[in-house]
């Protein structure tokens, strides 16, 4: 096995420095009763190219972009990603290095992520940005328990607009420590109604999505307003961040903590993992805050460096009282968005934001022209709502025959919104692609 | 010992991103404009954020010298103890790539994503047989996700029997993780002191299990590498009293194809796919933390579950007694793919064989580096060995400084400091991927550091010396914490 450089001898000798006879003798110490009785049964082992062309066939058993025509976002969105993103990626100094303990020997992944949070903290408007947390659900999730840190109240808010997968996974990470969630209804223009938040007073936080998962844009800047009147936190949560190549910031909005999905920034899709947690809040509550931070520092010669910082707020040295249990954060994912952004620049991600924009507001307009009537009518960015006829599963299914993914449904979450179905545009669509999809919606 | 590995090169020194930055520069192809512009709603009309304007040129010059800063397994020995740095496959990582998986959206319809569901519900099988344990969620997204998740489904096994339990058992010698993640659960943990052996006694853990205890958190081997040979004997005391045994995984490396976790007494376990199944750790991730569980906690796995009918793959979400969802979607597939990769490419015979070698490679190390670092429990180690500084405290060195000397030999340092039942402990995991030659240039450069210590003391207070910077200053970045530019 080309993984396991020992020869015989090498064996030979090692076992005779350790002093013992074979390799079974190591494991001395394991009593008999917890040993395996059998082999493993495990298929046997392929050669390179056999894994190759194993792994291959499975791979084309999906359907990916070009083959496929997907019309799908809903927390994962298809963008065309720089060569320059994976090349760097591949630098193997980045990925087979673990997380930077000795700062002298990882400055590369140090000055990389110190940049990766200055950028989040541009593009999200706010002073503070981690180093990354798994994906937008979790990050949601711990900007809420952070929310309860913080104000020392036990209840949260989050709009029914928020993606329901990560209000599933908000509700396992809070119920077991007893913390409660309310949920809040959406309105008939497809943002947060805020009427039922009765007063608010025991309220840690209040949480929604803009763009939500209806594609549609929030009024930040009032919920804002009437979150702080009761004394709660409002985290403003995503799963599209390009979107603030456009809209104005969360922290501008006066979120006190944006956080999300980072996926679209350069990272593929990859059927759903991994993602990237993106996480930023205000200058005051930096010692609350979950995950690894990198912060600028001077070496014994006076020289700028890096160093993992603020570590008293971590598991391995607060243990039960940390500010998150997480450890192992998605650092490589968090690398790939930084260079997606220094990519993009000011202008390009603009102009890319500008693009997603105008299709998506392009295939909204064909379609009504074709009879299919908006579900919601506040603004939205790439994702937007289609009421479709009774019966549109079978065209859905058809479609999804050729390869041609026409929106997601919404009834499996939302019952109330039968027949309506969630549609993406970004820039990888061509103007054709969309004419395409609206002629075989109505043939 | 022959030539130092370590020297000094040519290094590029870089400014950041922003001090890059000329307005008028682009790094990215925008796609062509076949659509007019949609009417922008007034609000809408504010500057883009401030991200610098780069070439493709700057970009790529700029993360190539950053890159040149690292240290990574495929620079050299890494031997991080508890982390398993061992090497990872170049074809996995073109796998990952491969449009197929990376381009597939996670909620395509189910007969246009069969090839992911199938690698996955692959996976679960291969890692169900590598523990001996009964099902498997690869939902977490690493291994302290892994040990939430293992905590939530303890938490619910006892919530479904009206059992009300408030605190668990977590030995010192358990990873930092895990009272954190316990505490999320809204336990205690309650901490147990190894013996003198190093390994925790059946009737310490007896003496403290109740029924308010709703288990034990065991990591095995533990983290001083050693095998917790009363592990049986410690989960009968457990099941007695109702509780469930979690095992921490993330020493999996020693025992594949050994040891059985069910046999054992573990309930539920927590693998790291990026330990012992050899996908990359990242520079921090992403990571993929599977658990295991046995047939009675099955009902609680997360949602949604990979099932097989016939010979098609699905998605299935009707578990009422389920924990819920972890992540949003269904973990990290990039990570699942490298893994599935390894395991197909190693098979059942050289997996067990990786397990050997590794621990061969930690006793051979301990073996020859006893007499000159002090080792606190010299009994046969698993795939890591753990010393202290204690040698070294008359020339007033510590842990540290070994630490730093080590990487001017061209070594990433082992895990300093931790377990912490040990005074300046240094953990050293070889993994099975580094040659016996390489072993030995580890060794040599210990050795070296250690006679150094008695006779140029300074060169390891200095130190290091050949990397591109010096000691950095830890306590002022902490005390006032700039982190952004």
């Amino acid at each position: 096995m080309r993984y396991l450089p020992h020869t015989p001898e090498d064996i030979e000798a090692m076992l005779e420095t350790v002093g013992v006879e074979s390799l079974d003798d190591l494991f001395s110490t394991v009593p008999e009763a917890c040993r395996r009785r059998s082999l493993m049964k495990l298929p046997s082992p392929l050669t390179e190219w056999e894994l190759s062309a194993h792994l291959s066939s499975m791979a084309q058993e999906n359907a990916a972009f070009p083959a496929c025509l997907s019309f799908v976002g809903a927390g994962s969105y298809e963008h065309h990603i720089p060569a320059t993103v994976e090349a760097m990626l591949r630098r193997s100094e980045f990925y087979t290095a673990y997380t930077p303990y000795q700062p002298e020997m990882t400055q590369g992944t140090l000055q990389a992520i110190y940049e990766y949070q200055t950028l989040v903290t541009r593009l999200l408007g706010l002073d503070v940005a981690n180093a990354s947390l798994y994906d937008g659900a979790s990050a949601l999730a711990e900007a809420l328990l952070m929310a309860i840190r913080v104000t020392r109240r036990p209840r949260v808010a989050v709009s029914r607009a928020v993606h329901p997968h990560h209000r599933q996974v908000v509700r396992t990470y809070l119920a077991p420590a007893g913390y409660e969630l309310v949920e809040l209804p959406f309105q008939e223009n497809g943002t947060t109604d805020l009427s039922s938040m009765g007063s608010g007073q025991d309220l840690a936080a209040v949480a929604v999505q803009s763009p939500n998962f209806f594609g549609c844009i929030e009024d930040l800047g009032a919920v804002a307003d009437r979150v702080h009147d009761c004394g709660a936190l409002l985290v403003s949560s995503f799963t599209e961040p390009l979107a603030f190549g456009l809209l104005p910031s969360p922290g501008s909005r006066g979120a006190d903590i944006a956080c999300g999905e980072g996926q679209s920034l350069g990272i593929p899709q990859s059927f759903g993992g991994p993602l990237l947690g993106v996480f930023a809040t205000r200058d005051k509550y930096v010692r609350s805050i979950p995950g690894r931070l990198v912060g600028k520092t001077v070496d014994a010669e006076g020289r700028q460096g890096f160093v993992l910082t603020l570590a008293t707020r971590e598991q391995h040295i607060r243990r039960e009282k940390a500010t998150s249990n997480i450890c192992t954060n998605n650092s490589l994912c968090a690398l790939a968005a930084a260079v997606y952004l220094a990519s993009l620049g000011g202008r390009g991600i603009r102009d890319l934001a500008r693009l997603n924009y105008d299709k998506a507001g392009y295939l909204k307009s064909r379609l009504s022209d074709a009879g299919f009537e908006m579900a919601f009518d506040a603004p939205t960015f790439n994702e937007f709502v289609v009421k479709t006829p009774a019966g549109f599963e079978n065209t859905h299914a058809r479609l999804a025959d050729g390869r041609i993914v026409a929106g997601v449904p919404l009834a499996p979450w939302y019952p109330e919104l039968e027949n309506r179905y969630l549609f993406c545009v970004t820039e990888t669509k061509t103007r054709d692609a969309m004419d395409r999809l609206v002629e075989e919606m109505t043939s | 010992m022959s030539e130092m590995q370590g020297t000094t090169g040519l290094v590029l020194n870089e400014p950041l991103l922003w001090e890059k930055g000329r307005k008028g520069r682009e790094g990215f192809s925008l796609p062509v404009r076949d659509v007019d512009p949609a009417p922008l709603p007034e609000d809408f009309v504010v500057e883009g954020p401030d991200l610098p304007d780069l070439s493709e040129v700057d970009v790529v010059r700029h993360y190539t010298r950053l890159s040149q800063w690292n240290f990574g397994v495929d620079t050299g020995m890494y031997p991080l103890g508890s982390c398993t740095m061992k090497y990872n496959p170049k074809l996995h990582e073109v796998m990952a790539g491969l449009a197929g998986f990376a381009g597939a959206h996670p909620m395509l319809p189910e007969p246009l994503c069969q090839g992911a569901l199938e690698l996955m519900y692959e996976l679960q099988t291969a890692l169900a047989e590598i523990t001996g344990l009964d099902a498997v969620t690869l939902q977490p997204a690493a291994g302290a996700q892994g040990e939430l998740t293992g905590m939530l489904l303890i938490h619910a096994y006892h919530e479904s029997r009206d059992s009300k339990r408030t605190k668990i058992i977590v030995p010192d010698t358990a990873h930092g993780t895990n009272p954190a993640s316990a505490a999320l659960c809204g336990y205690r943990p309650v901490p147990v002191a190894s013996g003198e052996e190093g390994v925790l006694s059946a009737e310490t853990v007896d003496r403290i299990m109740d029924e308010e205890t709703a288990g034990i958190m065991i990591t095995n081997p533990n983290t001083l590498g050693l095998f917790e040979e009363n592990v049986r004997e410690i989960a009968e005391a457990v099941h007695a009293k109702g509780g469930l045994v979690y095992g921490d995984g993330a020493n999996m490396n020693a025992v594949m194809g050994i040891v059985d976790m069910g046999r054992i007494g573990v309930d539920v376990l927590h693998l790291n796919l990026h330990k012992t199944f050899s996908t990359p750790h990242g520079g921090g991730g992403p990571g993929s933390g599977p658990v295991c569980v046995s047939r009675a906690l099955e009902p609680f796995l997360p949602i949604p579950r990979i099932q097989k009918l016939g010979d098609r793959y699905g998605l299935a979400e009707d578990f009422p007694q389920s924990v819920g969802r972890l992540q949003a979607f269904y973990g990290n597939f990039g990570v699942m793919i490298k893994a599935y990769a390894y395991i197909r490419s190693m098979g059942a015979a050289d997996l067990k064989k990786a397990s050997r070698l590794a621990v061969l490679n930690a006793n051979y190390i301990k073996e020859r580096l006893k007499g000159v670092y002090h080792l606190p429990y010299d009994r046969p180690c698993m795939h890591e060995c753990v010393f202290t500084d204690k040698h070294l405290k008359a020339s007033k060195l510590t842990t540290l400084d070994v630490a730093k000397r080590l990487m001017d030999y061209g070594f990433h340092p082992p895990t300093i400091y931790f377990p912490l039942v040990v005074q300046g402990a240094l953990m050293v995991e070889p993994t099975e991927t580094e040659s016996m030659d390489e072993v030995d240039r580890f060794i040599d450069a210990m050795h070296a550091i250690a006679r150094e210590a008695e006779e140029r003391p300074d060169l390891l207070l200095n130190a290091p010396t050949h990397c591109r910077l010096r000691r950095l200053d830890e306590t002022t970045a902490a005390r006032r914490p700039c982190l952004k530019g």
